[in-house]
């Protein structure tokens, strides 16, 4: 249902025309000057013109804000621009290192910029779902690593994405080394940041829901809750899977140590717990493997989160156009009473004035005049933010409806190539059993 | 005489052909006592014929019976079926359905049909070894259950225990001596109430009682001159034994923790079939996959009850052949002990020093009969050993080689139904 569609179906006078007091974060004119902030040509994302990369990550010391020491991890981010590497493979990238926090600066701005795009997130900040392997701790190599992809995944989703890669102060992360952060909250966004937090996180029930959004909150509940639930599964699976290969690590121990007491089984004794130890080992890249699975369900996870929050950003447009109309509807009453000099509704100045008699004419004149400038000025701020609502459906849709298809061909891949995964693992389990075979034969 | 067995009982690595001889005419110039069932009159028996209940076969007949071996002559062959479970008042059984056919013209009958339980497989045990100590007799499997194992009266621990009960039949059925045992023919043949009467025969409890003394007193005594091949089987028993130990139990937890991979596997499925439900393009590949890992799961069911059925039971009776070959062992050296105590004593005593010759002399032939079955019957085992064992593991490594084939199809499947143009180029990498 559109904005407008709302509005009218809530006025009285079916005058499309209707003012609004209320407050959305973006108006026409944030709009605008988004468009304005735009580094590269219209319609083509910065992807094409730019590689970029993540490259390596470091260890840094340093003071944290309550000056004390603290080890964090900085990665460096590597952009060249397309036409120069036709130039000769010399030409050196650019490059500047970024921590994980400025990573979330950066997307925090972006929700608050963009509120009607899906922002693709960030690797988990924590290590989550995991099995007794990885370690959860934030310094372990193998979870660096795989940030370090997750951080370079996010960048080229963002650049490559029509909107947000034109996006200023996301050149500005690539390429900025120096005062990049005040950039940032010179744009004032953090003002925005905190309101839009606290409405994202209020209760409130919206009188007439789009069919639409409401069915795309479910989608992403659910989605949220079954990836939940796989990664749980599968990180206990994963468990399970290293213990049998382990176990098998014990064979290749024992069979040596028999074969010493054997005289015609010991050559093929001994063999075969060389295969009993490779097959051992074998579980750790395939669960390095598997790991990379996780990653991509993970982003998914993540995703359901981001768009749950265009959801109730429009739920919150709704609202406030609600009860805007709602305001509105209830301050033409009022006109019509004083005008009329009828009461249709309850309010205590009407109980007072007709307990302690009539206002004057001239007060009622007073009165009067300021309603209707309210009116006037209610009207006038409902027209724009039926436009602006109306806009933000519109792009809204736009970016939910590429989601999908994202979605869709992503999921398609990782399920894919979880096959292509399994598929290897089953091909080194019959090579190595194999050749067991042939040395327990021998025995 | 003693220096003529001694000089016997050092070649007896030899061929047996030439122990024959020298023994055969060594005994014909015994005296025979009358406890002695040792050396029967007969002891150039050519056939083997002779059902002598609970009676240790003199050392020339089973010589005989060793070269009979070398055919390799299979006329007894037995299976265990048809488990049934009995109630009654007292107890709750099961029996098995044993089927003998046989050639052999010392049984009456070409084919017999019984009914046996665990205890009188028990019992059969029990009367081998008091007849043939120094023999090699296939372990039964346990009376009770290990813990967490299996359930005791459940299917799959049933056929376990028949498969195991067939083969220690069969074991003594294809052994030159065991299987003329008297105890075995009655355990074959007998109807259940001739059976029971026939339990109750046998030397008395008073008799029994006695060499158990003697064996304990023995064993106390221990042995002075142990030979040094069977200070080398000892020191083998004691490593093999461990290491089989170390093997079960690896075997055991490998089917434990593939039964736990299997469990969290099969909640697997049903996410994805969940996920599904809320999905609109992707409806296809994910009930694919849900369909894919219950495909995966049977097969993993089949894979881990093949390593139990299979693989586990062989590893876990050569555990419990460890127990019998160091019990075997034990006997031997106690038979030692015995009539080096009797030397001994010759030594001490001026009195009765001739009985205590008779008796030395005696004991003396046992022990070289006892060294000598003891040493053709290892090597057989360890043959039996050998087969066993390495059948187990091929066994073992054909269930997982299977097990990823089938995998592999499952997946390669899923992969066609998708019609992708994913090129499988990587097994260029394996």
């Amino acid at each position: 249902m559109r904005g407008s569609e709302i509005l009218e179906s809530m006025t009285d006078s079916g005058n499309e025309e209707v003012a609004v007091i209320g407050n959305t974060d973006l108006t026409a004119a944030d709009l605008h000057n988004n468009t304005n902030n735009t580094m590269t040509e219209e319609g083509v994302p910065l992807l094409k013109k730019m590689e970029i990369s993540v490259s390596e990550a470091e260890k840094r010391t340093g003071k944290n804000a309550v000056n004390m020491q603290e080890i964090y991890t900085v990665y460096l981010i590597e952009t060249r621009p397309v036409d120069a590497i036709t130039e000769g493979p010399s030409a050196a990238p650019d490059s500047l290192w970024r921590r994980y926090s400025e990573f979330e600066l950066l997307r925090n701005y972006l929700l608050v910029t963009f509120p009607y795009i899906v922002v693709p997130p960030l690797p988990e900040k924590r290590a989550e779902f995991v099995w007794h392997k990885l370690s959860a701790d934030n310094m372990d190599p193998d979870f660096v690593e795989r940030r370090r992809i997750g951080l370079e995944n996010f960048l080229l989703r963002v650049a490559s994405h029509s909107v947000l890669s034109k996006d200023k102060i996301f050149y500005l992360f690539l390429t900025q080394d120096d005062g990049w952060k005040d950039v940032v909250y010179d744009t004032g966004f953090q003002a925005k940041a905190d309101s839009r937090l606290k409405a994202l996180n209020a209760t409130f029930r919206v009188k007439n829901p789009d069919k639409r959004y409401t069915e795309l909150k479910h989608y992403s509940d659910e989605l949220q809750s079954v990836i939940s639930q796989l990664l749980r599964v599968r990180a206990k699976v994963a468990d399970r899977l290293y213990g049998v290969y382990k176990v098998h690590g014990n064979y290749g121990r024992v069979f040596s140590e028999w074969s010493a007491i054997e005289r015609e089984m010991g050559d093929g004794l001994q063999s075969a717990g060389h295969h009993m130890d490779a097959y051992a080992a074998s579980v750790d890249d395939i669960l390095e493997e598997e790991e990379h699975y996780a990653d991509q369900l993970k982003e998914y996870l993540y995703y359901s989160e981001a768009l749950r929050a265009v959801c109730r950003k429009h739920e919150l447009i709704q609202y406030e156009l609600e009860m805007a109309a709602q305001d509105l509807v209830s301050k033409k009453q009022q006109r019509e009473e004083l005008a009329t000099g009828t009461v249709r509704t309850f309010s205590l100045k009407g109980m007072t004035s007709k307990l302690f008699g009539q206002e004057t004419p001239e007060q009622r004149e007073a009165k009067l005049k300021v309603l209707e400038e309210q009116i006037v000025e209610g009207e006038e701020l409902v027209k724009t933010s039926n436009a602006e609502c109306d806009e933000y459906v519109r792009n809204a849709w736009i970016d939910i409806d590429r989601f999908k298809e994202q979605k869709n061909q992503d999921l398609k891949e990782a399920l894919i190539s979880y096959a292509v995964m399994q598929i290897s693992m089953c091909k080194k389990g019959i090579q190595v059993w194999t050749n067991a075979k042939e040395c327990f034969s021998k025995m | 005489m003693e220096s003529e067995s001694s000089s016997s009982a050092a070649s007896v690595s030899g061929s047996p052909a030439q122990t024959v001889t020298d023994l055969s005419r060594h005994m014909l110039e015994q005296d025979e006592d009358d406890d002695l069932e040792v050396f029967s009159k007969d002891a150039t028996l050519t056939d083997a014929s002779s059902f002598s209940a609970s009676m240790p076969m003199s050392p020339a007949s089973m010589i005989n019976q060793y070269k009979l071996e070398e055919q390799d002559i299979k006329d007894v062959f037995i299976t265990v079926d048809c488990p049934e479970s009995h109630v009654t008042s007292i107890e709750t059984f099961v029996t098995y359905r044993v089927i003998t056919k046989t050639t052999r013209s010392e049984f009456d009958s070409s084919e017999y049909e019984v009914r046996r339980r665990y205890q009188d497989f028990l019992w059969l045990k029990g009367k081998l070894e008091e007849a043939h100590p120094t023999l090699i007799i296939n372990p039964l499997p346990e009376k009770f259950v290990m813990k967490g194992m299996m359930e005791r009266f459940n299917d799959g621990f049933i056929e376990t225990r028949r498969k195991a009960l067939q083969k220690f039949v069969n074991r003594i059925a294809d052994h030159p001596i065991l299987s003329f045992n008297e105890d075995f023919k009655v355990f074959l043949t007998a109807q259940a109430w001739e059976l029971v009467s026939h339990k109750k025969q046998g030397p008395g409890l008073l008799s029994r009682i006695g060499e158990t003394v003697r064996a304990v007193a023995a064993s106390v005594r221990g042995v002075q001159n142990r030979p040094e091949e069977f200070t080398a089987m000892n020191d083998y028993v004691e490593t093999f034994g461990q290491k089989m130990g170390m093997l079960d139990k690896i075997a055991q937890r490998i089917v434990k923790e593939q039964k736990e991979y299997l469990e969290g596997m099969k909640e697997c499925g049903p996410v994805y079939t969940l996920w599904s439900g809320s999905e609109d393009q992707l409806v296809e590949p994910l009930k694919a996959i849900a369909g894919c890992i219950d495909n995966c799961c049977k097969v993993t069911e089949e894979q881990v009850a093949g390593l139990s059925e299979n693989q586990v039971p062989i590893l876990h009776e050569y555990v419990l052949c460890a127990e019998t070959l160091k019990a075997v062992l034990r006997r031997r050296d106690n038979i030692q002990a015995e009539y080096e105590s009797k030397v001994d004593a010759l030594a001490n005593k001026k009195a009765d020093k001739e009985n205590l010759k008779e008796e030395i002399g005696r004991l003396e032939d046992k022990v070289e009969c006892a060294n000598n079955t003891l040493k053709v019957d290892w090597e057989r085992w360890k043959r039996n050993m050998q087969g066993d064992v390495k059948s187990a593991f091929v066994d073992m490594a054909d269930t997982n080689m299977n097990y990823y084939k089938k995998r592999l199809a499952i997946w390669e499947s899923f992969l066609t139904s998708q019609k992708t143009d994913v090129h499988l180029e990587k097994d260029t990498d394996s």
